[in-house]
């Protein structure tokens, strides 16, 4: 396991909501075109820089979609 | 210390209650549904409650709970999860029960089960997720919808005095004397999440302790139905709803109460399967039925006070002792005192399928109109038994065997004209030959407790056996 503070968005279960994306104070993740199984466009990990506050967990509705670890 | 935020293991790895699409809930993107289900999960994980908790679901958007939880769950009618969970709690009081509502459930066709449950300080964790509108059905109007806000029914906006008020559930619990814990929290931001969090935590572990019920409205956002966007949707929660449903803890009683034991009696599982007619009763010590076969259908009909709904009761009870099945089904109008009345007795060696009696084999007209109404409808090997004191003539169109008896003048002889029915009893049971003498005499004594009434009573019963005797 890395030492720094990572989040994972498991683009499957994604709806595009785009809670997380707003939420994350450093603006990692990013909304993209490409289109997953369930027809919705995902949001990937567009930058490093995650500090593991664990807001984009936090507000997604989708158990399972968002795992984020803070080592 | 490492901290991990993933998929709770309280949810099912994939969701295989799910017709189609396991991996995911059926909830529309951003919703607070699916934010909440998390929270849930996560700390019933955190404080291994998991394998206690039994779900009561709702109708509406959160129908679907027992797709996700790996726990109990069970689904109620619309609006009765509150009771339901009542049930279950009580039936199994080392469980944490959780009955999770929406406000179209709670607060509209389930008010008064939530507010009675609450009242009873049941030992349940209530979630109300209030979206402020029908979500399942398409968006119409919630007794919880903003004043002005648009619905399907309510296109120009709700108006108070169309509508009334925006109901506010967890102010009106908070009044209840019972409950342990009632607050309001949000999922619709980080900061609201938290607080959530905490709160739930702490209704969870009144659960855990048995310290009564918790109420926690969970103000959600409903992105489909307000037709916004997820953003949009968040930031009018705190913009807008909040200011009508604002949050906060309104009554914790956490540290001043103790555990509530309730007293539970349980059955043993062989008196249920009995009760259930799951097991042979082969005791042989039953009644002899006879005319014919092994159920026997009974009428007694008369005006209301003088005494028929009694003497079906009699006649059940006596039956029951004596181990037979019977059903008693009583039919009166709304007067307390006069208008005619009757009561329907079946008995029964066998379970009964029915406690409607069409055709009685025995038929007690205690007046006129009874006779005319039930008579013709006894097959020709029933018995008809009229009360003579009060009917003197008898239709031609009765096929079974008719007896005149005169229960009222036999009842006034033996002290009261009240005890016609007892008069009757005494009668059909010898006619019949369903119980004996003896056993009628102590079941007697364990209705009429005064010794003079009873007296009169067993007088009674002695007229009427006589009477059949000699008729």
């Amino acid at each position: 396991m890395s030492d720094k503070p990572s989040v994972t968005i498991h683009a499957d279960l994604c709806k595009a909501c785009g809670l997380c994306i707003i939420h994350c104070p450093k603006d990692i993740l990013q909304a993209t075109d490409k289109i997953n199984e369930l027809g919705y466009p995902i949001t990937v990990v567009a930058k490093e820089g995650c500090i593991g506050c664990g807001n984009c967990y936090l507000v997604c509705p989708e158990p399972g979609a968002v795992t984020v670890v803070r080592p | 210390m490492a901290k991990v935020y993933e998929k709770s293991s309280a949810f099912f790895d994939t969701f295989e209650r799910k017709p189609s699409m396991q991996k995911t809930t059926h909830y529309c993107p951003g919703c607070g549904h699916g934010t909440l289900s998390k929270i849930i999960a996560d700390q019933l994980t955190e404080l291994g409650l998991q394998d206690q908790a039994i779900f009561v679901g709702p109708v509406g958007c959160g129908v679907f709970i027992y797709y996700y939880f790996e726990s109990a769950a069970v689904s109620s009618a619309h609006g009765r999860a509150s009771a339901v969970a009542t049930g279950v709690s009580r039936a199994n009081p080392d469980s944490v029960t959780i009955s999770y509502q929406g406000d179209g459930d709670l607060a509209a066709i389930g008010t008064s089960n939530a507010i009675h449950a609450a009242n009873r300080g049941e030992n349940m964790i209530v979630f109300f997720v209030n979206n402020n509108i029908y979500g399942m059905t398409g968006g119409q109007l919630a007794p919880t919808t903003l004043i002005d806000q648009t619905s399907t029914t309510s296109p120009y906006g709700r108006s108070v005095l169309n509508d009334g008020y925006p109901l506010r559930m967890a102010e009106m619990m908070a009044g209840l004397e019972a409950p342990t814990l009632v607050a309001r929290v949000g999922v619709n931001n980080p900061k609201n999440i938290r607080q959530a969090i905490k709160v739930i935590k702490k209704g969870l572990e009144i659960q855990r302790d048995k310290k009564g019920y918790a109420f926690i409205e969970v103000l959600s956002q409903c992105p489909t139905n307000w037709k916004k966007d997820p953003k949009e949707a968040c930031e009018w929660i705190d913009e807008v709803v909040s200011k009508q449903y604002p949050f906060g803890v309104f009554k914790d009683l956490t540290d001043e109460r103790g555990a509530q034991k309730r007293r539970s009696e349980r059955p043993e599982f062989s008196a249920v399967a009995k009760q259930l007619g799951l097991v042979d009763n082969d005791d042989d010590n039953s009644t002899q039925i006879e005319i014919g076969s092994d159920a026997l259908q009974f009428k007694f009909a008369g005006f209301g006070g003088q005494g028929v709904l009694s003497l079906g009761m009699m006649m059940a009870q006596l039956s029951m002792q004596h181990n037979m099945e019977v059903t008693w089904l009583p039919s009166y109008g709304p007067e307390m005192r006069g208008g005619v009345a009757n009561s329907s007795v079946v008995v029964s060696k066998d379970v009964i399928g029915s406690p409607i009696v069409d055709y009685p084999d025995v038929l007690v007209a205690l007046n006129r109109p009874s006779l005319e109404k039930f008579g013709p409808m006894v097959p020709e090997n029933g018995l008809i038994v009229y009360n003579s004191s009060l009917i003197d003539q008898v239709p031609a169109n009765l096929k079974g065997k008719v007896y005149a008896l005169p229960a009222t003048e036999l009842a006034t002889e033996a002290g009261t004209g009240k005890a016609a029915n007892v008069v009757v009893l005494g009668f059909i049971a010898c006619k019949t030959g369903m119980f004996k003498q003896a056993d009628i005499e102590a079941f007697l004594a364990e209705t009429f407790k005064k010794p003079a009434l009873l007296e009169t009573n067993i007088k009674a019963l002695n007229a009427g056996w006589q009477a059949a005797d000699n008729i």
